[in-house]
Parts: C-alpha cells; sequence; structure tokens
C-alpha cells in the first residue's frame, strides 16, 4: 500500500512505532537484591503510580540476563502491576532495550553529524571490518555487537563510543580500534576511557 | 553587560569541584536561605524581573511559566527538570549535572516551595549513566545534610529529588512525552492544551523546565535579579553555556553572555576552524534549527539575535562545518536521526522523514533527479505546521535550511552524479551501514 505513487510504503528497517516481541526465553524471576532495588526506586513515585518504575525495572533485567525475553517482561509486569502487553509496548520503544540476544560488549558508535564530521562512519566501518560484523550484529564468538547510535550528548569528544549502555569512550579514531578489542578482550571495560568530565 | 566570569561552571575542571564540600566552601545554598525568606510569590517576581528564559529550546521566560501553576488546585504539584539532552550537538547540561549538580538541587528546591510542589524528578537520558550516578551520589550527602528532603534548614519547607532515566529516545525530550515517559510510556506526546502547568504528571499541575535554566535560579537570589537582568542584551539576560562542536579547534562547553556573536564563540572561544580551512556552514541551535552561512557570523547568539539572522538559539549547541563539508551529505544524516528518532504517532512526520531520508539517499547515489530536489521541499511543506508536536518543524529544519543556502550542491549532485566538495578524508563515501535494532 502506498499513500503516494513515489514512496513504496512500510520500511523494511524497525522503527520504534512498530511493537517488536522477543523470544519467551527461560523462566525468570528477580534475584532478591534486584527485587528490593525495585522496590527502593518504586518508592519515589505515589504508590498508585507504580507502573512509573516500568523503565527502571527494565533496567534491572538487563543487568540481570544481558537483554529482555518474554519471560522476563511478563515477570516485570507482574511484579510492577501492570499488563505484560504494556511492559512489551514500552520495551520495544526505547533503543536501549535489548529485545534480541547481544554480545558481552555492546559496542554503541554515536552515528549523528559532530561524530561524523569527525569519522564516525570510519570507525563502525574499522569496526565491522575487524569483527566480521554488520551494524546492528554480533560476532560469532558471541563477544561484541556493534550499533549505531544518535548523538550520546558528548559531542565536544567525538567521536564517541558507548558500552553496554554504561561505559564510554571518547575521541576514537579508526587507528585505535585494534587497540580496543584487543584491550576490551583483555581488560574487559577497564579498558575504556571514561567520560572526560569524570577523571580526576 | 558581557559576563565577567563564569557563574554557572567556574569549578568544573576541578577534581572535586562537584561535591558537596566544595559547593559550601564556595558559597553554595546561600540562595536557597536567601529564597527560604521571602515568600512563593516574591520568589516568583524575583525570577520574572531577573529576566531568566527557558534555556531548554525555546526561550520561555521561566517566572512566567511557574505563574501558570493554579494556586487553588488541591493536587499535589511536580517540578520535572529536562534533562534529556538529545538534541544533535548538545552537551551542556551534562557538564552541569556531573560537575556542578548541587547548583541543580539548589535551584529545583527554590523552584519547587515557590510552585508548591514538594517533589522534583530530574529526568536524564538513558544514555548518561554515569551522570546518575554523580547525581545519586551526591543527593544523598545534600540529603544528609538538611538541604534537601523534609524540613529543609528548620523551614518546615519538604522538596524531595528523584532522578529517573529514560531509554534512549529524542522525543522524550519534548516535555509533554517526558512525561509519559515518567509514567511508564512510550514517549509519545500529548494534544494540548491541556498545559502541563494545569495538567502534567499524574494529572496535576506541573513545571518542566530545562537543567540549565533551573541552575540559573540560585544565581538569581546568589547575585540578585538586578545583577541578573544586567548580564547581557535586554530581553536575553543572565549567563550563557554554547555547545561548540564540529570542525573547530577547541570543542567544548563555554559560558559566556548573550552579547557575544558566532565569529567570537567560534573564532575566539572555540579556536577557530583546524588547518585553516574556510567556514562553509554553521548551524547555532542544535539541528532542529537552519543552517547559517558565514555572512551570518556575526549575528549576536541570543534568542532574539538568531530570529533576526533566520535562525534560533535552540538549545544553544553550534555545530561548525568547514568547506570540505558535502552538504547533501550533512542533510541525510541528520534526517537519519529524524527518522530514527520520531515517535511514529502522527503521519506526516513518521513517514515523510523516512521518505526524505529515501530521497537524499537516491540523490547521494548519484540517482537523483531535479525532481528529487522539489519533491524534497514539497515533502517538507506537507510536514511543517500539520504535526501533533514541534518535532516535525525540527525534523524539516536542515534539509529546507541546506537546500535554501545549497540548492547548487543539490544540484551538482543530481547532474553530475557525485559531490561538488572532494571526499573528504574523515568521511567515508557510503554510510557504513543502517541502523539495526
Ligand atoms: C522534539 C523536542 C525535543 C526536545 N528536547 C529537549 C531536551 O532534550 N532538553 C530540554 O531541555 N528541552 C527539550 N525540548 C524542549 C522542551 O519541550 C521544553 O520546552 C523545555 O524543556 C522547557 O524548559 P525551559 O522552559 O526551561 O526551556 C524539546 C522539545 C522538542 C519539541
Ligand atoms: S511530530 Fe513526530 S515526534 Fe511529534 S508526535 Fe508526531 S510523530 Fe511523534
Ligand atoms: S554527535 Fe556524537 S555525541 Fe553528539
Amino acid at each position: 500500500m502506498s499513500f503516494h505513487p513515489q514512496m513504496p510504503y512500510g520500511t523494511p528497517q524497525w522503527h520504534r512505532s512498530e511493537r517488536v516481541l522477543a523470544d519467551e526465553g527461560p523462566p525468570f524471576a528477580f534475584t532478591p537484591e534486584n527485587r528490593q532495588k525495585l522496590e527502593e526506586i518504586a518508592s519515589h513515585y505515589p504508590p498508585e503510580r507504580r507502573v512509573s518504575a516500568v523503565l527502571p525495572a527494565l533496567y534491572l533485567v538487563q543487568e540481570q540476563q544481558t537483554h529482555l525475553t518474554g519471560n522476563a517482561m511478563a515477570h516485570v509486569a507482574e511484579v510492577i502491576g501492570c499488563s505484560r502487553a504494556h511492559v512489551e509496548d514500552v520495551a520495544s520503544y526505547y533503543v536501549m532495550f535489548f529485545t534480541k540476544p547481544v554480545g558481552k560488549y555492546v559496542l554503541q558508535v554515536c552515528r549523528t553529524l559532530a561524530c561524523a564530521l569527525n569519522g564516525a562512519e570510519h570507525v563502525t566501518a574499522e569496526l565491522c571490518r575487524q569483527l566480521g560484523v554488520a551494524p546492528g550484529g554480533t560476532d560469532a564468538a558471541g563477544e561484541f555487537t556493534v550499533m549505531e547510535m544518535e548523538c550520546l550528548g558528548a559531542c565536544d569528544r567525538a567521536p564517541v563510543v558507548m558500552v553496554n549502555n554504561e561505559h564510554w569512550h571518547e575521541c576514537q579514531s579508526p587507528e585505535a580500534i585494534q587497540a580496543l578489542i584487543r584491550d576490551l578482550r583483555e581488560k574487559g571495560v577497564a579498558a575504556l576511557t571514561g567520560c572526560h568530565h569524570t577523571k580526576e | 553587560m558581557r559576563l565577567p566570569e563564569p557563574v554557572l561552571t567556574p569549578h568544573v575542571k576541578k577534581p572535586h569541584g562537584h561535591t558537596l564540600e566544595h559547593y559550601l566552601q564556595t558559597g553554595g545554598y546561600q540562595a536557597l536561605r536567601k529564597a527560604l525568606a521571602l515568600t512563593p510569590d516574591q520568589v516568583i517576581e524575583q525570577v520574572k524581573q531577573s529576566g531568566l528564559r527557558g534555556r531548554g529550546g525555546a526561550g520561555f521566560p521561566t517566572g512566567m511559566k511557574w505563574g501558570f501553576v493554579p494556586k487553588d488546585s488541591p493536587k499535589p504539584k511536580y517540578l520535572c527538570v529536562n534533562a534529556d539532552e538529545s538534541e544533535p550537538g548538545t552537551f551542556k547540561d551534562h557538564v552541569l549535572m556531573e560537575r556542578n549538580p548541587h547548583l541543580l538541587f539548589e535551584g529545583c528546591v527554590i523552584a519547587c516551595r515557590s510552585i508548591g510542589a514538594k517533589v522534583a524528578y530530574i529526568y536524564i537520558r538513558g544514555e548518561f549513566y554515569h551522570v546518575q550516578r554523580v547525581l545519586e551520589a551526591e543527593l544523598e550527602k545534600a540529603r544528609a545534610a538538611g538541604y534537601v528532603g523534609k524540613n529543609i534548614l528548620g523551614s518546615g519547607v519538604d522538596c524531595d529529588i528523584w532522578v529517573h532515566r529514560g531509554a534512549g529516545a529524542y522525543e522524550a525530550g519534548e516535555e509533554s512525552a517526558l512525561l509519559e515517559s515518567l509514567e511508564g510510556k512510550r514517549a509519545q506526546p500529548r494534544l494540548r492544551p491541556p498545559f502541563p502547568a494545569v495538567v502534567g504528571l499524574y494529572g496535576c499541575p506541573t513545571i518542566i523546565n530545562n537543567v540549565e535554566t533551573i541552575c540559573n535560579v540560585p544565581v538569581i537570589f546568589d547575585r540578585g535579579a538586578e545583577w541578573f537582568a544586567s548580564i547581557g542584551p535586554e530581553k536575553n539576560t543572565g549567563p550563557k553555556l554554547y555547545c561548540i562542536s564540529g570542525h573547530v579547534a577547541r570543542p567544548g562547553v563555554y559560558e559566556t553572555s548573550m552579547d557575544v556573536t558566532l565569529r567570537e564563540l567560534i573564532y575566539d572561544y572555540a579556536g577557530g576552524i583546524p588547518g585553516g580551512r574556510a567556514l562553509k556552514a554553521v548551524i547555532p541551535g542544535g539541528s532542529s534549527v537552519n543552517v547559517l552561512t558565514p555572512e551570518a557570523l556575526d549575528a549576536q547568539a541570543s534568542f532574539d539575535g538568531l530570529v533576526k539572522a533566520g535562525s534560533m538559539l535552540g538549545s544553544a549547541a553550534i555545530m561548525v562545518m568547514d568547506e570540505t563539508t558535502d552538504m547533501v551529505w550533512a542533510a541525510t544524516n541528520l534526517i537519519h536521526f529524524y527518522k530514527h528518532e520520531s515517535c511514529g504517532k502522527c503521519t506526516p512526520c513518521r513517514e515523510g522523514s523516512d521518505w526524505m531520508h529515501k530521497v537524499l539517499q537516491k540523490i547521494l547515489r548519484g540517482e537523483g533527479s531535479m525532481r528529487d530536489i522539489d519533491l524534497l521541499l514539497g515533502i517538507a511543506n506537507n510536514i511543517g505546521g500539520k504535526t501533533l508536536c514541534p518535532f516535525g518543524d525540527a525534523e524539516i529544519a536542515p534539509v529546507v535550511g541546506m537546500l535554501q543556502h545549497f540548492r547548487g550542491e543539490f544540484e551538482h549532485y543530481v547532474r553530475e552524479g557525485r559531490s561538488l566538495v572532494p571526499l573528504a578524508p574523515w568521511r567515508a563515501r557510503e554510510p557504513a551501514g543502517a541502523h539495526a535494532h
């Protein structure tokens, strides 16, 4: 269907307005610590508005098992007290929730103008070449996923790479990619520079 | 008067500049004491007198906004600090929250008390996990010291502050979408009216302000509304942070007042363009505003000055492009951003952004026709002013602006099948790949 002859309707790419369903996955329940953390967070909102804590709850799931599954979202719905459909609806909208399995390290490269003006395309291309993946893909060993992100809010340190939604690596260059992959394998996230403002 | 010295960011480079101890040593939380000695109405009056305008994009007068909260409403009231900071090129709130968090808390307490709110939520973008950790650690200290929480400084005023982290959505920066996201839903905007000041978070009166706006509030009480109003040009008062990125020698956040010009910001503050290359284009307020050419360099970088120059101050994110920049590629890069971030609620924005991206990619591949250029303008015409939220107007700005100033480059692409400017070393010819999820 198309509402204009020059526009093929329906994008083959993911769009955030779509609702993507995750696999069911293994049975899931929060660990007692995570459950306690969730209750603490939920106390920030009026009791009848517990559903406000759905985003933090989904982050806790990802801390516990790297990505979201159907069972995990059903569990979140149960502890929050909303429908499973609501949790799935929310989860499929935000890019930082992974509804498919990801590697141990998710390398999230900013692709927006300020980073692109400083060579972000080369950084992504080099990462993909060395890991043998396409953007969005995970390498054969399940170790690295490469993702393109939109402006991360640190454009003065372009190009910026974020790892696992939390750790930052700044002023990246294609020449430094080989060392970055090696250091991540050897030292883990300690290999990253962090955000410039936190360095003391 | 030009701002004599930084007041929002004087200590950002000091290793412990963000701690409560350091903040107290440098006169922190004195403004709160002064504000608590006034009545809420007097506080709002002072903010009005200072001339403070919102730093989130639209430049709406802050004191006036606070005045919209219905005083007789029996419902609880809320303050939401917009720390979504997703406008491409913007990174000032990042610096303020990480390196001067107590200034934000102090501003939150003053604001909450004057609108009658007992709770403030700081909505940070999902990517700022490291910022959340700093904020929460410092909040804990402020709570223990009695600057946040119950019965603040013995005044009987209660104000709690909580940090709420989003999960990667530009649209969550739009105020009503932010409220939806905070309520645990998709970040999709609401129809207005009613405006959030009357029906906002959980259906209660809510004020939404940008981080930098709230950080300016303690400054007003510290130095006086008269001093604040004397800084910068008339109606564009107070200290202002500028984020400068792209092709400049010293990208970063710079604090000055709004009597500064784009030329001063780019050449004096940010050290000009590396390699002595010539300036080609500058986006003065984040990707959602019109691009300007070097002729506009002497424009005053203020809310009103940039409107006069044919653009907007927006989030004061100045992105500099030198002569090696291919404008068709730049337009494609930005429309990709909007296509990816459109919340999908209304058709012109969701479909139009994708369509414009497809047309631009076709031109970039060397397969475009002259009709495609007009088609771009036609699509833009069907988006602008026809969407639920201002995102629609934002997404056409890069395309329309670049076509207005650089149409020759688009036509060259169509005629010759390649760019007018030689391929710059920093840019791969083909986009490295489409976003996959
Ligand atoms: C699509 C869109 C994105 C926005 N993103 C932000 C943002 O990231 N940060 C922000 O402070 N304001 C953003 N705004 C502006 C807010 O809607 C709102 O006007 C602002 O937070 C009000 O604060 P102020 O009065 O202090 O400027 C955005 C607006 C739109 C339409
Ligand atoms: S204009 Fe775009 S972002 Fe705004 S409501 Fe419509 S689809 Fe969503
Ligand atoms: S453009 Fe990459 S961080 Fe802003």
